[in-house]
């Protein structure tokens, strides 16, 4: 059956801003299906309010709108466009969740647009659980007893019914929002009430506990022919009781036999006829008994997700592809197979290596969080690794993750072990450590019968484990002198031990390991994914690490340049640089370059095998990018793209003779020590805010004396604000300073004076070596101290002078070329009291090149790459500063409601995981449509709950006084109120948190409350300042606690009461 | 850890870790790439006189069980692996498979680069191997390849058929087989060229009664059951090396009763009908393999598991459609008697191991004698 041509412009949502649990996967998903409708000459319009995506940049779709993805908006945007289908099933939940939406309000029906991909039936027969188990139960599929509660009694007698332990979920949420395990009755009030808050129907999902039950996912594809097939079979290493999100996967799955796998393929495919999945890809979960081995279907998603991305890098099958494709009419035989390029899209992959993906948590990140694992998932990025078998791929899975860990034994370079030993009620429990604590208890000769039963680890997995803890002893013994020990060095590489590792063991450096393994021939050699275990030749070269006997990299003699990831996402390290990394590999490209890409992020476009010309899937560490640079002999490696990752890897590579391009590293180095910087800018005259440098404790309590409190302490060579804070007074400053050096352990620390009131401007530019070309100045809306990354930002600037930009331009100028910058460099400023201060140079990509390219449309990352190899801005035709047409905001997306426990305020160090960007010609308007993006929709009227400090009162007034205006009603706590009455506002006290109930936060819990402004200062006002927060997050209440973000609010709330949205593709903004 | 040797006809010598049963096996080499049921694939008859390198690099983590054979011991010559599990983790498993191997006399060799080894098979074609684990010298064991006839030619039937009839009682994995449609009350005769099991289950799971006959019966016996149809299984080698099944197979289609064949049956129904079967580079052995039903065009995921195919050339298509064909390399896959009640595919609609998408072909099966048995 060939493509359908009954449709002609198809609507795709993107998912939006990075949060957990929907991420980097639905840019690399989204992209791969723009790219292939495309391609078969389909009209695309995308609507995605994420700028830092590859699938937002212009030249992918005939319409890009970067708008927020509402109902209120898509409906706008298909009267515009007028598309005759739409694919919602690249875009997450977002997108379903769009689709239902629309097809309720009957937009689709009226504008004639087809669901392509998934109907609404299979959609709501996927999200809703009650209609799911009764459609599963209907066709005599085996799911988990449970069932649907809209009320206390409901799910009371539920509970009675099925029996505890029970799980308790929310229908409708995303990532495991709201689901909680119970134990007892006691627990059930408590966990149904979050579940139906959490839920967008109110409703909790209550269910029999298969807790510890193994789990398996698999990812499967239908087309309109029926033709069905299994992409990949991924077995969870933590058994059920976990997110899948949050868990240890492997691929293929490993403890099953043929007849008990093709239950769970029967299932699937019955699953999906049942729902009525017709065309495209979908996951369906299932638990097993580990002891009976009975099998039930635990959910179904119909769309790509962040499995079938793991799915695709982990097998070379682009899913999202093949699923657009067969949404438009395509049957799997049509489509070619890219890799073998002469068999076909309709077969099952076939594994000759073993993958293990690990999540990466950001715990560090909050202090206060429940770090157990469980039904709602917390982690925010991930690593996949292959290798040829289990232990292999799991090593070089954990090397990937960069926790400074390079064993299972959770030791690394820098990092000794544990002293305390493991006992089995800790291994019940699931951490982010707890692969390293069962390996440990392996290693502590525990019987793996009782890890087992402990932690839920299938006993195959615990075998593996023991044979790498066996390997570690026998080296820890050996002699690199005695005759075995080649073989024993060729079998420890074997089995994934890094050379890192090897050196700790052995009592050598790793340069001596290394030196010994090619003395001694032990050298690794690269395979193909294939698909096909090799049965067919592979064309493209997606390449893994091994210790075979065969090399099959097969490099070419083309000029080539190697481009570094960023690893796995993590906060202050996301999606932002992977589009820098993809951008270079598609302006290399261009040059006649070919492209190598190395990354360990399955998430990613970078990991796409069509991104690059060639692909490495390995991890980010010293050894193993030397190895692909030894292979490949590229003629320069781009380190500057990927963030921190391999920043930190510039120095070691640079002195092993691999050739960096663009910024020197040692540039780089200087723009991050914070000594050196100080000193630059001292020669310079550049002012920075007064400050000092710190190698001790000692020191720093001398600098922040002489200083004065508050202070910013900084520490070197980190990125996202880890460990930075700012510090009010000197009880404190021990604890934070110990924490910075922690993260950035033998550099010193730079402590400044906290400029208090004082803004903050971004500058990103583009430097040849000879020209400095301001890319574009950004202006933070919250006052100095939030972390730029979570900062909500606007471009242009809306507060400060042409003059203070002037400087800032000079100043950037001035560095570039100080600096010797070729490529991208970033400046961050401080404006107070008329001085204009560099806070921060960082002559490498940044988190708003993609923000900034977007806006201006000047592709800043495209045209630095070009700029490091070779290319001169003015023979690129960049000479000018773009100019920018209206106000585009950026805003930043935090994840505390999935992080229960965090402390909410916003401050030095960054916790935010994503971002949303609004435009419009109106900066009241560009603000309004960040936050409805950021999903705060501002209210139009109702009551507003003002809570100033003292230094805030007179500035909060103008604020108030606006709203009261605007017909808002006033609530304000005690001395808030006192301020206003006495000039006259109408206002209503209302009582602290600690006073007699009705106090604010019963008022917000109540819903009595449509906004809130609060500004806390000192230690008590921050404790109060977090449950207002809980509660406004709770109730969905926007909450501003900076007087600017707040002013910009109100601006936002005028405007939007005197008109509507307006929407606009880039397309047409820049025609 | 003892060492085994591995050698191959074009001269490579490997070593690698020994495990199953201490001896010396001559064996073409072949590869599968099933992810599962390796259990399934060493019982298998059809695999008499090869050696099997699994490309999936875990093998022996389920262990052995006792439901999910495909005939009453391991057929294979040797076992070629990269890593072998240090354990056996699944709730059905009876006895690790190097125990099972060393009881039953099978020797296998791992930590072999499979990857390598299974790129040398497809690139130069299928070879001669032979494997030692107690010992032989690399000479020796080439001497012993060199020997060594192949299977091509060659009757591998005789060593594999049962010696006398009996009817299929049903066994431990009967309760993994769900009938496909209504039950029939047929009488099916099959005749074992080294039948896997999972066909029977699935015929008896169907509703039929089900005599297996050995190999060698003539048309004649055969018919005496008074069939409503008549099985042909599969079984290992050249099915050129064939004659007088090909005259059995004869007989069979000029009596007009119902005929189904799998594999080495289909291919005896192919030389019976005047085509010639030729050697694949290196055969189809997996669980992965797309056939195209050429009448609907659906795509079905198959297990396969041979080395020869009937060359489609030879069929007259007067005679034959054509019903299935290969979607990996266009081979031919399946075919139906336009004026004959005979329906005959060359890959495994049993599966085990493998997807089930093909069980329905059975369900034809039984249509098909339901359809003759109206008609008379």
């Amino acid at each position: 059956m060939p493509k359908r041509d009954d449709i002609h412009t198809i609507l795709i949502p993107g998912s939006g801003a990075i949060v957990i649990g929907q991420a980097a996967e639905f840019d690399y998903s989204g992209t791969q299906a723009l790219k292939a409708l495309r391609a078969q000459g389909y009209r695309v319009v995308l609507v995605n309010s994420n700028p830092a995506t590859i699938m937002t940049d212009p030249e992918l779709a005939e319409a890009t709108y970067i708008e927020p993805l509402t109902p209120h908006a898509l409906e706008a945007i298909i009267r515009q466009e007028r598309p005759d289908a739409m694919l919602p099933t690249v875009g997450g939940q977002t997108g379903l969740n769009l689709a239902l939406a629309l097809s309720r309000s009957g937009v689709l029906d009226k504008y004639g647009v087809r669901l392509i991909g998934a109907d609404i039936r299979a959609i709501e027969a996927a999200e809703d659980r009650l209609l799911f188990r009764d459609t599963m139960k209907k066709a005599s599929i085996p799911t988990p007893r449970g069932g649907a509660a809209c009320s206390l009694a409901e799910a009371q007698a539920l509970a009675d019914e099925i029996g505890y332990p029970l799980l308790v979920r929310a229908s409708f949420a995303l990532g495991g929002t709201g689901a909680a395990w119970v134990w007892e009755p006691a627990g059930l009030p408590e966990a149904v009430g979050k579940a139906m808050a959490a839920s967008p129907i109110g409703q909790a999902w209550i269910e029999e506990s298969i807790q510890g039950w193994k789990e398996f996912e698999l990812e499967v594809m239908r087309d309109r022919a029926d033709n069905f097939a299994v992409i990949c079979a991924i077995e969870n290493l933590d058994p059920m009781g976990v997110h899948t999100g949050d868990s240890i996967t492997v691929a293929p799955a490993q403890t099953l036999t043929d007849r008990e796998y093709q239950v769970l393929r029967d299932l699937a495919r019955r699953v999906l006829s049942t729902v009525g999945v017709e065309t495209g890809g979908a996951n369906v979960q299932f638990a097993v008994h580990p002891e009976t081995g009975r099998a039930v279907v635990i959910e179904m998603n119909p769309r790509v997700s962040r499995s079938s991305a793991l799915a695709s890098k982990a097998t070379g099958v682009p899913i999202a592809k093949l699923a657009a494709l067969v949404a438009a009419g395509f049957t799997l035989d049509e489509i070619p197979n890219d890799i073998t390029g002469r068999t076909t899209a309709a077969f099952e992959p076939s594994l000759d290596y073993t993958v293990v993906k690990i999540p990466r948590w950001a715990f560090e990140k909050f202090p206060g969080v429940d770090d157990r694992l469980g039904p709602q998932m917390k982690s925010v990025g991930e690593v996949m690794a292959l290798g040829r078998t289990f232990p292999e791929a799991l090593h070089k899975a954990v090397q990937s993750l960069e926790i400074g860990v390079d064993a299972l034994d959770g030791s690394g370079p820098a990092r000794g072990l544990p002293e305390k030993t493991e006992d089995l009620t800790t291994l019940a429990i699931p951490t982010a450590d707890r692969l390293f604590r069962v390996y440990r208890a392996v290693g502590q000769g525990l019987s793996l019968e009782s890890i087992q039963k402990a932690s839920g680890y299938d006993l195959w997995f615990l075998a593996e484990l023991q044979a790498i803890h066996q390997m570690q002893a026998r080296l820890a013994a050996a002699d690199p002198q005695e005759e075995q020990f080649p073989t024993l060095l060729r079998a420890a590489k074997r089995l994934g031990f890094t050379d890192s590792h090897l050196a700790r063991l052995l009592g050598i450096s790793e340069d001596a390991v290394r030196g010994l393994r090619k003395q001694l021939g032990i050298l690794p050699t690269f395979q193909r994914v294939d698909t096909c275990a090799a049965e067919f030749e592979a064309q493209t070269p997606y390449l893994y690490s091994a210790y075979e006997t065969e090399d099959e990299a097969r490099p070419t003699g083309k000029p080539k340049v190697l481009i570094l990831g960023g690893g796995p996402n993590r906060i202050g390290q996301g999606i932002e640089f992977d589009y820098c990394c993809c951008q270079a590999a598609f302006a290399l490209q261009r040059l006649g370059y070919e492209t190598v890409m190395l990354n360990c992020n399955p998430e990613t476009v970078s990991t796409d095998y069509d991104t690059a010309a060639r692909l490495y899937f390995e991890p980010l560490t010293f050894e193993h990018v030397l190895n692909v640079v030894e292979r490949e002999r590229p003629q320069g490696v781009i380190v500057q793209f990927g963030g921190q990752t391999p920043l930190n890897l510039a120095a070691r590579l640079e002195a092993a003779g691999v050739p960096v391009l663009g910024t020197s590293p040692h540039a780089i180095q200087l723009s991050e020590d914070r000594e050196e910087f100080a000193k630059l800018l001292r020669e310079l005259d550049i002012p920075q805010p007064d400050n000092g440098i710190a190698r001790s404790l000692e020191e720093a309590r001398g600098v922040a004396a002489g200083l004065g409190y508050p202070v910013l302490v900084r520490p070197s060579f980190v990125l996202g604000g880890r460990a930075m804070a700012l510090v009010e007074s000197e009880a404190r400053l021990a604890e934070f300073i110990q924490k910075a050096f922690e993260a950035s352990p033998g550099q010193p620390l730079l402590i400044d004076k906290f400029m208090e009131d004082a803004f903050e401007i971004d500058v990103d530019a583009l430097a040849d070596g000879e020209r400095v070309v301001i890319g574009a100045v950004m202006q933070h809306i919250e006052e100095a101290g939030v972390h730029s990354g979570d900062a909500a930002c606007v471009l242009p600037p809306y507060k400060v002078s042409a003059y203070h930009q002037g400087i800032m331009r000079e100043f950037t100028e001035q560095l570039g070329l100080a600096l010797g910058v070729r490529g991208l460099l970033n400046v961050q400023f401080a404006l107070k009291d008329e001085m204009v201060y560099v806070l921060e140079v960082n002559p490498r990509a940044s988190r708003t090149v993609p923000y900034a390219s977007k806006a201006t449309g000047l592709n800043l990352a495209y045209v630095a790459a070009q700029v490091m190899a070779g290319c001169k801005l003015a023979e690129l035709g960049v000479t000018e500063e773009p100019r920018v047409d209206g106000f585009f905001v950026k805003e930043a997306v935090l994840p505390f409601n999935k992080l229960p426990g965090s402390s909410v305020l916003l401050g030095p160090e960054m916790r935010s995981t994503g971002e949303v960007m609004g435009h419009a010609a109106h900066f009241g308007l560009a603000f309004a449509k960040s936050q409805i993006a950021a999903g705060e929709s501002l209210p139009l009227a109702g009551a507003a709950l003002i809570s100033v400090n003292d230094y805030d009162k007179s500035a909060g007034l103008k604020i108030a006084r606006d709203l009261q205006r605007m017909g808002f009603a006033l609530l304000a706590t005690p001395g808030t109120a006192a301020f206003f009455s006495k000039v006259g506002l109408p206002v209503q006290a209302v009582h602290k948190l600690g006073e007699a109930s009705p106090h604010v936060v019963d008022l917000i819990r109540a819903g009595q409350v449509q906004m809130i402004v609060n500004t806390p200062l000192g230690p008590n006002a921050h404790q109060d300042g977090a449950e207002i927060r809980a509660a406004a997050l709770a109730m969905g209440v926007p909450l501003l606690t900076t007087l600017s973000a707040a002013a910009a609010a109100v601006s936002a709330i005028r405007v939007l009461r005197q008109e509507e949205l307006h929407y606009r593709s880039l397309q047409e903004h820049f025609s | 850890m003892e060492a085994a040797i591995l050698v191959l006809q074009d001269g490579t010598v490997l070593q690698g870790r020994a495990f199953g049963a201490p001896a010396d096996a001559v064996f073409e080499l072949v590869f599968n790439t099933s992810m599962s049921g390796y259990q399934e694939i060493l019982s298998d008859p059809s695999y008499r006189g090869q050696g099997v390198l699994f490309t999936a690099p875990h093998i022996g983590n389920v262990g052995i069980n006792l439901e999910d054979d495909e005939s009453a011991r391991p057929q294979v010559s040797a076992l070629v692996i990269n890593h072998l599990s240090p354990l056996v983790s699944n709730w059905r498993a009876a006895l690790p498979l190097a125990d099972w191997l060393a009881q039953q006399g099978v020797p296998g060799i791992a930590d072999l680069d499979t990857r390598w080894l299974t790129r040398r098979l497809r690139d130069g074609g299928t070879q001669k191997a032979a494997l030692s684990t107690r010992g032989t010298s690399p000479e020796k064991l080439m001497a012993m390849v060199n020997a060594w006839p192949g299977l091509d030619g060659r009757d591998m039937v005789r060593e594999v058929t049962c010696q006398a009839p009996y009817d299929w009682p049903g066994d431990a994995g009967s309760a993994w087989v769900m009938a496909e449609g209504n039950a029939s009350t047929s009488r099916i005769v099959a005749y074992d060229f080294g039948i896997k099991e999972n066909i029977l289950r699935h015929l008896a799971a169907g509703g039929a009664r089900v005599t297996v006959v050995p190999a060698a019966t003539p048309a004649r016996e055969a018919l005496a059951f008074h069939p409503d149809g008549v099985f042909l299984s599969n079984g290992p080698g050249d099915p050129s090396g064939l004659p007088y099944l090909v005259d059995i197979v004869r007989e069979l289609l000029d009596s007009g009763v119902p005929l189904f064949g799998i594999c080495l049956g289909h291919q005896l129904i192919g030389r019976a009908l005047g085509a010639g079967t030729r050697r694949l580079a290196f055969g189809h052995h997996g669980g992965n393999h797309p056939v195209q039903h050429l009448p609907s065009g659906k795509v079905l995921i198959t297990a396969q598991n041979h080395n020869y195919c009937v060359a489609p050339e030879d069929l007259d298509p007067a005679e034959v459609e054509i019903t299935y064909k290969s979607l990996n390399d266009g081979s031919l896959e399946g075919f139906r008697l336009k004026r004959k009640p005979v329906l005959s595919v060359q890959f495994h609609p049993e599966a085990a191991p493998g997807p089930h998408d093909a069980h329905g072909i059975f369900r034809e099966f039984f249509q098909m004698i339901d359809q003759v048995v109206c008609h008379a």
